[in-house]
């Protein structure tokens, strides 16, 4: 509920609010357009829009297949000879009709792309690096983050906290998937890569490997695990003995700070779809 | 034996393509089954050695597509069917032509090295590297086999282009052309134009994992991503090789069986065929939407992508409104060629989510790519071939298919396809990624892979049957006549079934107001 009014007020006031540095967190929070949440409005539009054109279609032709059938040995079909005028009309309005959808479509496949691309300001940042066949998580503390009794790879994240994987990898091409935030990004030597989540509510989800890398490939999986906030910085205390430096402050600025670890998650990617920073531009 | 090996007439170099194309498409089945046993079970079931799993998906994948259904369609068809609907004797080369014949011949033995070779290519049919590069796996064998079919089908194209454009019929213009005509010259043109750029990306693989080049290796200034661009820019165009002539040959057999003329012909050639030509050309980023590309090519790709639909659309518009008031009988091969309006319907919808960059970040490499590609190209292209082989039958061997035996496998194979393929979109939305040996992480999909396995066993129960009918018809199927159908095309009404050397007892001459589907003669009324 808190959500949603600050969702409404934050919307309308964003325009206004954007030069007030020292607004709360929890304002800042509000304005999140969660990717995840517009994947699924998405999907649904699309899903009616598809199966709308899909039965009206499959009804068309199962109309004409049933109706048209041959009634004599010799008898030949009578389909009307187009003129100019029908055969234009017959190209010119179909054209417009799926050039309309198609339109609609990009239209809004890019704005929830804009959304997917754009990492929230406040966002925490994790180094990913995969290899054949694990992934390891790093945050910017330096510290790792530790595998399940398995032996699997598992991402923990603090609940209500976006946050940006900038990704590499060590040898061959992976690709970083996380089905339940329905995002993932190709992971590759030479290039740093990005894609941000943002992990609203508690609980383990899958993540895993979807691009071949070999023998290994199906079994490259592991788990995103979202903890209460409180509990995540606790965990951290206990691995580092410090206060978490992500927590608070953007990376960009710790890093500015102190010149420490976290400087080198923030150096401009070599790739060409390097993420600007997070906190950077303020 | 010797009059086939050394043959260089068109329609004897047809049948040879056909029979390798099948003698492919059988080996790429069998591992299509085995791949479908494997994932019956969660963990090993015939394997435990995913290297086995992931060879016979490299097979599977680089044989249905490089030497099934490019060869089936713009080999097979095409070689038989072009040189006769335009009115020639035979193609332009013929020896170049019985050339290509083998060199696609010693590519399929080649691609069936793989099974007998130590350490055979576990790259898949993409051949990414740097996997590909640093595989154990003999990824020569990939490249040779590419470069082989490549060239073979670059001979191909400069030999039909050349056949269409200097050798139609005296008078035969080109809006008389068939259908399946159009569609031949407009995927010839691709594979003349984007040939080439894959036979240099898997090049340079070959010079990178054995003779120590750094094209695709980072470490030493290579980049990771110009394979990919390199790959798809002609993988994609190459998806357009297989759909053209696809709709092309559905389009011939629903003109025929309807007895009605394509509808909006003009558009279809023009509109539809070279459309795809020109924008399949702009797309190829599609397939890289995950790869991180620079966003901006991302979302432009996204765009052109989506007006692939126009194009597509309005082939799609010509075939159905084809039915219009026709006079349908439903032979074996119009059953095939109907039931793949329903393909091409579920196969290009589901495509367009997957241009919308924003919906592939979830859907790429998943089981809902796969569904959505066996929909369009796995079946409603190799149902298309199919239809073909059964609507030219009587041509090709002189005598009659089965018809109870072809319906029996046809609902075979649609039931099978169907429910194989079907339960694959809803486990691909879910997040189960393709390409994967075991699905551990993921147990809750087993049951949905069992049926889909047990689709698979019916889709094997109807191409037994199907390739069974074909076999018994050559051999013993009753004496057919020169127009089984009452086609107005020129390959049934102005020679003999099957055509002799030459093609024509007489070279045929055609006047403006021929067609190829002068149908309903001028009673029809015009709207
Ligand atoms: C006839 C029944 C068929 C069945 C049961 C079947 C089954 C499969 C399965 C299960 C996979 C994916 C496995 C995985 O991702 O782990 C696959 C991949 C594929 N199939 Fe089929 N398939 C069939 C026919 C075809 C046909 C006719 C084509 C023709 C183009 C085709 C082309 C492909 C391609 C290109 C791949 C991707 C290979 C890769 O990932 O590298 N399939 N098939
Ligand atoms: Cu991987
Ligand atoms: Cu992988």
């Amino acid at each position: 509920m808190r959500k949603l009014a600050f969702t409404t007020a934050g919307l309308l006031a964003a325009p206004y609010m954007a030069s007030a540095a020292e607004e709360t967190e929890a304002v800042k929070e509000a304005v999140i357009n969660d990717p995840s949440e517009g994947w699924e409005i998405l999907w649904h539009h699309v899903l009616i829009d598809l199966t709308a054109i899909g039965i009206l279609f499959a009804l068309i032709v199962a109309f004409f297949m049933l109706s048209y059938r041959r009634k004599s040995e010799n008898e030949e079909g009578s389909s009307p000879k187009l003129t100019l005028g029908g055969s234009l009309a017959w190209t010119l309005v179909p054209v417009f009709v799926f050039l309309a959808d198609d339109f609609y479509l990009a239209a809004n496949g890019w704005k929830l792309w804009n959304d997917q691309r754009r990492v929230p300001d406040n966002a925490m940042e994790v180094k990913l690096t995969a290899m054949m066949y694990n992934w390891e998580f790093q945050y910017d503390n330096g510290t790792l983050s530790d595998p399940d009794a398995d032996g699997r790879p598992v991402l923990v994240v603090p609940q209500g906290k976006p946050v940006v994987a900038r990704m590499h990898s060590e040898d061959v091409v992976h690709s970083f998937f996380l089905p339940s935030y329905h995002i993932k990004e190709d992971v590759m030597p030479g290039r740093i890569t990005y894609l941000w989540f943002y992990p609203k509510n508690l609980g383990e989800t899958v993540l895993t490997c979807t691009e071949y890398c070999g023998v290994g490939h199906s079994s490259m999986y592991g788990k995103v695990k979202v903890v209460p906030a409180a509990k995540f910085e606790e965990m951290m205390l206990a691995k580092t003995g410090a206060a978490p430096a992500a927590a608070e402050a953007a990376p960009a600025e710790a890093a500015g700070a102190e010149g420490a670890a976290p400087a080198e998650g923030a150096a401009p990617a070599e790739g060409t779809s390097a993420a600007p920073a997070p906190g950077a531009g303020k | 034996m010797k009059e086939w090996l050394f043959t260089t007439d068109h329609k004897r170099i047809g049948v040879l393509y056909l029979v390798g194309s099948i003698a492919a498409f059988a080996v790429a089945g069998i591992m299509a089954l085995l791949i479908r046993i494997e994932l019956f079970t969660l963990g090993p079931t015939l394997t435990d050695d995913a290297t086995n799993y992931n060879v016979w998906l490299y097979f599977h994948g680089a044989a249905m597509i490089l030497a099934f259904l490019i060869p089936g369609l713009t080999g097979f068809l095409a070689n038989y069917l072009v040189p006769i609907m335009i009115g020639a004797h035979d193609v332009a080369f013929p020896r170049i032509n019985a050339f290509s014949v083998w060199l696609f011949w010693f590519a399929i033995v080649l691609a069936l090295l793989t099974f007998v070779i130590p350490d055979p290519p576990d790259v898949m049919w993409t051949g990414y590297p740097p996997y590909s590069v640093q595989t154990s796996g003999n990824t020569a064998f990939y490249v040779f086999t590419v470069h082989l079919l490549g060239f073979s089908s670059i001979l191909g194209a400069v030999n039909f282009l050349c056949t269409v454009i200097y050798m139609r019929a005296p008078g035969m213009g080109w809006n008389q052309l068939n259908f399946f005509v159009w569609t031949t010259v407009g995927a010839f043109v691709i594979q003349l134009i984007f040939i080439p750029v894959l036979a240099a990306a898997v090049t340079l693989v070959l010079f990178d994992k054995y003779f120590g080049t750094a094209f695709f290796s980072p470490a030493n200034g290579g980049d990771v991503l110009l394979y990919q661009n390199l790959f798809w820019f002609y993988s994609h165009p190459a998806v357009y090789v297989i759909l053209l002539p696809a709709v092309g040959t559905l389009m011939d057999i629903i003109s025929t069986h309807a007895r009605n003329p394509v509808f909006n012909y003009k558009t279809g050639v023009y509109g539809g065929i070279w459309g795809t030509v020109v924008l399949g050309s702009d797309v190829w980023v599609h397939h890289l939407y995950t790869s991180g590309m620079v966003d901006w090519l991302r979302i432009g790709m996204m765009v052109t992508t989506l007006i692939i639909s126009v194009p597509v659309g309005l082939m799609v518009i010509s075939l159905v409104g084809t039915l219009y008031r026709g006079s349908i009988k439903y032979t074996t091969p119009m059953l095939y060629a109907c039931s793949c309006l329903f393909l091409i319907l579920i196969g290009g919808l589901t495509g367009i989510p997957l241009a919308m960059t924003s919906v592939t970040l979830h859907l790429a490499e998943t089981y809902f790519v796969m569904a959505h590609f066996h929909y369009i190209m796995g079946i409603m292209a190799t149902f298309a071939v199919f239809a073909g082989v059964y609507n030219w039958f009587p041509k090709f061997t002189g005598r009659m298919y089965n018809e109870s035996l072809g319906k029996l496998g046809f609902l075979f194979n649609f039931i099978g396809v169907n429910v194989t393929f079907w339960p694959l979109f809803g486990i691909g939305i879910e997040g189960m990624p393709r390409r994967y040996f075991d699905y551990a992480m993921m147990p809750q999909f087993e049951g949905t892979h069992q049926i889909s396995t047990i689709g698979a066993v019916l889709i094997a129960v109807g191409m037994a049957i199907t390739i069974l009918n074909w076999v018994i018809g050559a051999i013993a199927g009753p004496k057919a006549s020169d127009n089984p159908w009452g086609s107005k095309s020129m390959e049934w009404t102005h020679t003999t079934t099957p055509p002799g050397p030459g093609n024509f007892p007489t070279p045929p001459t055609v006047s403006e107001d021929w067609s190829p589907y002068n149908y309903g003669g001028h009673t029809a009324k015009t709207i």
